[in-house]
């Protein structure tokens, strides 16, 4: 795999103040290039869902600046964020939030119907998808009938279907025992490998260890980058 | 191998001329999943694809499914206002087109023409060739006339004490009164030159019934002897006057009654584009000496206006129904001031797969609108079987003004986009991460 030429996302100091006067973010930056697998680990209350956030333009910083893809964040109307973000970000959540009641591959094909694809194409993306994270046997299925595992394989496959340019995952095995937790982490690993960049929280420090880059987070700042080691030597 | 500073910041310039490509790298080479370039060209990458309207309704129609009981219980509501309103216009079409069709089979060129008041305030009287005077008349196509007997009584038998006559009259009626009227016979015939000069009797609808009588050839007492029973009107809605009247030949009355000969009603059918102009000339010809002691009346105008005066009450009833569409329509807001508050997660997430505002906006619009136009469809079945229901039980058609019916759903949309108006714009306004955050 070749080294990519441009950074898929990158923070520039960026702070983020949340009303009432704490300092989530202080003066953070961080470059993540394309095909990169990143660990984002820290104690609660670090900074790294507000950042994840941040880099997904779900919010905007208090200074600095956001850039996905090359494109200044802070510059971009809420509607043109909304369109970035159904084109090239997907997001995983520890809570899943699949839709209760409606099929695995109704679930998915719904990470397509922001983009303007028609339903047919929808559909058929999302078994693929669905099949490439391991669950082209449940398509049918509700999330009732699904494992917490399966749910997240779900949750995961309707962010990727897209084929976005990053996925996004705070804490994709929060919810989950350590064996669908490992599942889901290799299925990330897996995607990773083909090409897509995963940026993820997580508590789990053996997990985050298994990743090839960890960035590690106290008090809003990051105080330890894999990169930063890299570029030393 | 990075690429040097300045050229990133060149980029982030270029990005900031709003949709100028900007990356170096072409598109295919932008990986997504699996190596495939992304969809659409890289200028598109920031303009919101336009959800169409399939899937606007797909996914408001999501919104409904998960909640069926809500869904059902608020459109309810919705419903019966409709409903109320849908009935009330279509009863009262129904009896409208009753009042239609009974004119239609009548005829509305009836006019009669009775004795007012002279100026001391007693009773006038016509005088005894008045029917002749207006049967000459130019555009008068027929006229026949009945005399009011008010000393005699008809009774069952000549057991019952005078006084006891049950409110029939006795008419003294010319023969030619069925045609010009459009008295048809229930049972037996009318008076013929023969049976004119004889006690023989035809007995309107009511007073037969109240007589107790359901066939001819059968006695009554009037006056102070035996009359035959020789038929049997059926009941007319133009001259109910009739319909409680004991009809004697003109002849019998005379010669048994004591009947002086006067006509005490006239009824003549006019040419139907003439109706007005004989109106105006009947006074004046039926009484050249005294018109003004003459009282002139269109039956038909008669029915109409009594259906008029239901107008009040029907308005009355499409209040209600307003009333009820109104609670209806609260509730639909409330239905959805809960809705939008328990999906705030279902919000951040459509926000993270790229929504805009205006997409979650249109998404409680719409589910807003679908809710009331389900109740609305409902209320208008509702309110079709309502008029059905009762019309058949009048034995009236059934109509059901189609502008009601649309009127009533386009209702429904309106209500339906005012009250989730409110719900709509909060959960659009609401920040992706702040919906996300609730658990
Ligand atoms: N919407 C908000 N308003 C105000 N303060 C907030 C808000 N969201 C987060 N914070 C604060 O910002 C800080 C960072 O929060 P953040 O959620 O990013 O932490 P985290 O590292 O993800 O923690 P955890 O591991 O528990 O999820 C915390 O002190 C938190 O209380
Ligand atoms: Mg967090």
């Amino acid at each position: 795999m070749s080294l990519p030429l441009e950074p898929v996302v990158e923070l520039r100091e960026v702070t983020k103040t949340y009303p009432g006067g704490v300092t989530a973010l202080d003066a953070v930056s961080l470059t993540v290039q394309a095909g990169e697998l990143v660990a984002i680990v820290g104690p609660s209350g670090s900074g790294k869902s507000t950042m994840l956030h941040l880099l997904g333009t779900l919010d905007r910083p208090s200074a600095g600046t956001v850039l996905v893809e090359g494109r200044d964040v802070s510059r971009m109307t809420d509607r043109r964020l909304s369109a970035l973000r159904a084109r090239r970000i997907g997001f995983v959540f520890q809570q899943f939030h699949l839709a209760a009641g409606v099929g695995a591959l109704d679930n998915v094909a719904d990470g397509l119907l922001y983009g303007g694809a028609p339903l047919g194409e929808r559909r058929r993306r999302a078994r693929g998808a669905l099949e490439r994270v391991g669950l082209g046997h449940r398509l049918g299925h509700r999330p009732h009938q699904l494992s917490g595992g399966e749910k997240q394989r779900v949750a995961i496959a309707r962010a990727v279907v897209g084929e976005p340019a990053m996925l996004l995952a705070d804490e994709p095995t929060g919810a989950l025992d350590s064996v669908s937790g490992a599942g889901v982490l290799d299925l990330l690993r897996e995607l990773a490998e083909t090409g897509t960049t995963v940026i993820l929280i997580t508590h789990d420090r053996d997990i985050a260890a298994l990743l090839p880059r960890q960035v590690q987070m106290r008090d809003g700042r990051i105080v330890h980058d894999d990169a930063w080691v890299e570029a030393v030597s | 191998m990075r690429r040097p500073r300045g050229r990133r910041h060149a980029m982030s310039g270029a990005a900031q001329d709003g949709n100028a490509p900007v990356t170096g790298v072409p598109a295919g080479d932008r990986t997504g999943i699996g190596g495939r370039p992304s969809a659409g060209a890289p200028d598109d990458r920031d303009t919101p694809a336009r959800l169409g309207p399939r899937d606007v309704l797909r996914v408001g129609a999501a919104g409904l499914r998960a909640r069926p009981m809500r869904v059902f219980l608020s459109a309810l509501g919705i419903a019966i206002g409709i409903a109320a309103m849908i009935g009330v216009v279509g009863i009262s079409t129904s009896s409208r087109a009753q009042l239609q069709a009974t004119l239609d089979r009548l005829g509305t060129n009836l006019l009669t023409v009775g004795p007012g008041r002279d100026m001391f305030g007693e009773d006038a009287q016509l005088p005894t060739a008045s029917v002749g005077m207006v049967a000459r008349m130019p555009d008068v196509e027929s006229a026949s006339a009945t005399g009011k007997l008010s000393d005699a009584k008809v009774y069952r038998n000549d057991h019952i004490p005078a006084g006891e006559s049950g409110g029939i009259s006795v008419l003294a009626a010319r023969l030619d009164l069925p045609r010009t009227v459009g008295l048809t016979m229930a049972t037996g015939t009318w008076l013929n030159a023969g049976t004119a000069r004889y006690p023989a009797v035809v007995l309107g609808a009511e007073s037969a019934q109240r007589l107790g009588i359901a066939t001819p050839n059968v006695q009554v007492w009037l006056g102070s002897q035996w009359f035959t029973v020789v038929g049997i009107l059926d009941a007319n809605e133009l001259v109910p006057e009739l319909d409680s009247a004991a009809l004697v030949g003109w002849d019998a009355a005379a010669s048994d009654l004591g009947f002086d000969g006067h006509p005490t009603t006239i009824y003549t059918r006019a040419d139907k584009a003439a109706v007005e102009r004989v109106r105006e000339l009947l006074a004046a010809t039926a009484s050249p000496e005294s018109p003004t002691e003459v009282e002139v009346s269109r039956p038909s105008d008669a029915l109409a206006a009594e259906s008029a005066s239901n107008k009040a009450f029907t308005g009355l009833l499409l209040g209600l129904g307003g009333v009820a569409l109104l609670v209806g329509g609260v509730g639909v807001a409330n239905t959805m001031v809960i809705s939008v508050l328990e999906r705030r997660a279902e919000i951040g997430l459509r926000r993270s797969l790229g929504a805009t505002r205006g997409q979650i906006r249109t998404q409680f619009l719409t589910e807003s609108q679908l809710l009331a136009a389900l109740g609305g469809i409902g209320g208008v079945a509702l309110g079709i079987v309502v008029t059905a229901v009762f019309a058949v039980t009048q034995g009236w058609p059934t109509v059901v003004p189609p502008w009601a019916m649309a009127g009533g759903i386009l209702a429904t949309l309106l209500i339906g986009g005012v009250a989730g108006l409110y719900p709509a714009i909060r959960a659009a306004r609401l920040a992706p991460t702040e919906a996300l955050a609730t658990p």
